[in-house]
């Protein structure tokens, strides 16, 4: 079953993947000791945790799959920017508690029906990868929901700035469902699921969710595109030099 | 007797055979609990040393978190966010032990944003390098273990049982903190540069963490009598020095005290003068980082404070709702 997937382009997908939950995690690890409360700096830094843990997984099964040999942290530490497949959503600065939380709700949504399709793949290491995440996903999609439900229901300044997260981070959604040619085949050979149905579900969840929580979708805005081809929003190149930086400083050490 | 210089918090003597039975209880080995007397003297010294200590385990993640943004691997990165997440949760677990005694966390936290309240003066240096989380891991938790493993037999049930839990989790911290320092010990003469300068930063301040020499401990003697205390300072210091020195050797680091040397008699290493006008410089709040360690706090506090307001007006919506619902 295996031989008949396309290598190439499930590794591409591998770091689409990869590289979006070790950016979302990396944004949260900036919330360590600087939460709002000390409930959130231990639930924010485990959030990261478990994200940077998928990140681990699908970076590991990208190297095996690579032609020269490269390893998990090669895939995180010595890319450039351009290399990287993450839309450009889960680069965005972290923001106030309200952008964060807005932006952890999206991917979690997302993830959640992501992951709930992968479960089905035929590439079984995906497969397990997704179940496992999942499991780890639906807590983080039950929080973050939660969190939009206390910030827009309950004070004036609340709900404004949650209003304001959601004004400055809508148009950055669309780009989680674009696919390319790579994806197309993956779909067609059963190993990814149809992210049109997934738009749909993320779609009808999240505009459910709106509603509930009074909040209005912005009308016009830039639309955000290119992270799957490796154009970035100018904010992915800082943070890889930070992230990287002891890696390009002390080249091919052992830490 | 015990009821000597013993006051309550109006200022009474306290009643003296309440005193005979508590400290009784105590020489016995039995653990106070919080519905238990207790004189307020032994309430208000365990109010200071826990919360103390739980804005330790606060502040104590801002050396660290300074380093995951740029941990040098995922499982570097991951490991160490596992740790400072430890960390918050010994706060937790700390602050709600001190509740038990009467106080909030709100006031604790207030105290400690106000600068009212101490905390360990080691998180007011700073951490410049990688090698500062393993000399962290290895030498700061490592001295915060001997101090800590006594405390499991606090006589304060609570703070004892939160002892219990934490000095588990801080062992895996020291170890991984030595591994941190093992791998840079054994790689290029970069890292080991970058161990050796970590080690000198941290070899005294991690020492000055067990307090003042015994002549100057001024809340020692009742807390040894209150068993909150076990050993003295100066006897934890040399058994931390004892245990630390062979580890260094075999690192093949050099501890930055030229007086330190194995003394055949004692059976213990002697070591060169601590400064303590250091340490009690930094405990005043001269040191390199106490100003920004406590600003990172308030900062974090006020800039969350419209987040902590949103979620006890929603919850209290919530249970109005519930009510009405019921009703």
């Amino acid at each position: 079953m295996t031989n008949s997937i396309d290598n190439k382009a499930l590794y591409a997908y591998l770091l689409r993947l990869a590289d979006s939950s070790l950016t979302m995690g990396q944004r949260l690890a900036e919330w360590c000791g600087h939460g709002p409360y000390l409930e959130e700096d231990v639930a924010l830094t485990n959030v990261s945790l478990d994200m940077i843990g998928h990140a681990n997984i699908f970076y590991q099964m990208a190297a095996e799959l690579s032609d020269e040999a490269q390893t998990a942290d090669e895939l995180a530490f010595l890319r450039d920017a351009h290399q990287y497949r993450n839309p450009i959503i889960t680069e965005l600065p972290k923001g106030d508690f309200a952008f964060t939380m807005m932006k952890q709700y999206f991917m979690d949504t997302f993830n959640f029906f992501l992951y709930e399709g992968l479960s089905q793949s035929s590439h079984e290491p995906l497969a397990l990868a997704a179940q496992k995440a999942l499991m780890e996903v639906k807590y983080h999609l039950k929080r973050s929901e939660t969190w939009l439900e206390r910030l827009s229901l309950s004070t004036e300044e609340a709900s404004k700035r949650i209003q304001k997260a959601l004004d400055d981070l809508w148009f950055y959604t669309p780009e989680l469902f674009e696919t390319d040619a790579t994806m197309n085949k993956l779909f067609q050979q059963g190993v990814i699921g149809d992210y049109g149905e997934l738009k749909k579900k993320w779609d009808s969840h999240v505009q459910a969710h709106m509603n509930h929580c009074e909040l209005n979708l912005p009308e016009t805005g830039w639309v955000a595109t290119g992270g799957l081809e490796g154009e970035h929003s100018e904010h992915l190149g800082y943070m890889l030099a930070e992230m990287q930086f002891l890696q390009r400083a002390y080249p091919n050490s052992q830490w | 007797m015990y009821s000597q210089g013993l006051t309550d918090a109006k200022g009474q003597e306290e009643p003296a055979d309440l005193l005979a039975e508590f400290q009784a209880k105590i020489d016995r080995e039995e653990k106070i609990e919080p519905r238990d007397w207790m004189p307020a003297a032994y309430r208000k010294t365990l109010i200071r040393q826990m919360s103390q200590h739980a804005h330790s385990e606060i502040v104590g993640q801002l050396p660290e978190g300074n380093w995951i943004t740029r941990a040098p691997t995922l499982n570097r990165k991951m490991i160490l966010l596992a740790k400072v997440q430890d960390e918050a949760g010994h706060g937790l677990y700390i602050y709600s032990a001190t509740e038990t005694l009467g106080v909030s966390r709100d006031q604790l936290t207030d105290e400690l944003l106000t600068g009212k309240a101490k905390y360990s003066s080691i998180f007011n240096y700073p951490t410049p390098s990688w090698a500062d989380m393993g000399a962290i891991g290895w030498l700061v938790d490592g001295a915060a273990i001997m101090n800590q493993v006594p405390l499991c037999r606090a006589s304060y049930g609570p703070y004892a049982r939160s002892m219990v839990r934490i000095c588990k989790e801080e062992s895996f911290h020291q170890r991984q903190g030595y591994e941190i320092m093992t791998v840079l010990a054994r790689g290029s003469q970069a890292q080991k540069d970058m161990a050796q300068r970590a080690l000198n930063r941290t070899w005294w301040p991690s020492l000055m963490m067990f307090g003042p020499s015994d002549k100057d401990s001024k809340h020692s003697e009742q807390s040894m009598k209150w068993k909150i205390k076990r050993f003295s300072n100066d006897d934890l210091r040399q058994k931390f020095i004892d245990a630390t020195v062979p580890q260094a050797e075999h690192l093949g680091l050099t501890i930055p005290d030229p007086d330190l040397k194995w003394n055949e008699e004692t059976g213990h290493y002697d070591h060169g003068e601590i400064d303590f006008n250091e340490l009690f410089q930094v405990i005043k709040g001269n040191g390199p980082c106490n100003k920004e360690r406590l600003q990172a706090r308030i900062n974090a506090h006020e800039s969350g404070a419209w987040v902590r307001e949103a979620a006890a007006v929603f919850q209290q919506l919530q249970s109005e709702k519930n009510k009405s619902e019921a009703a």
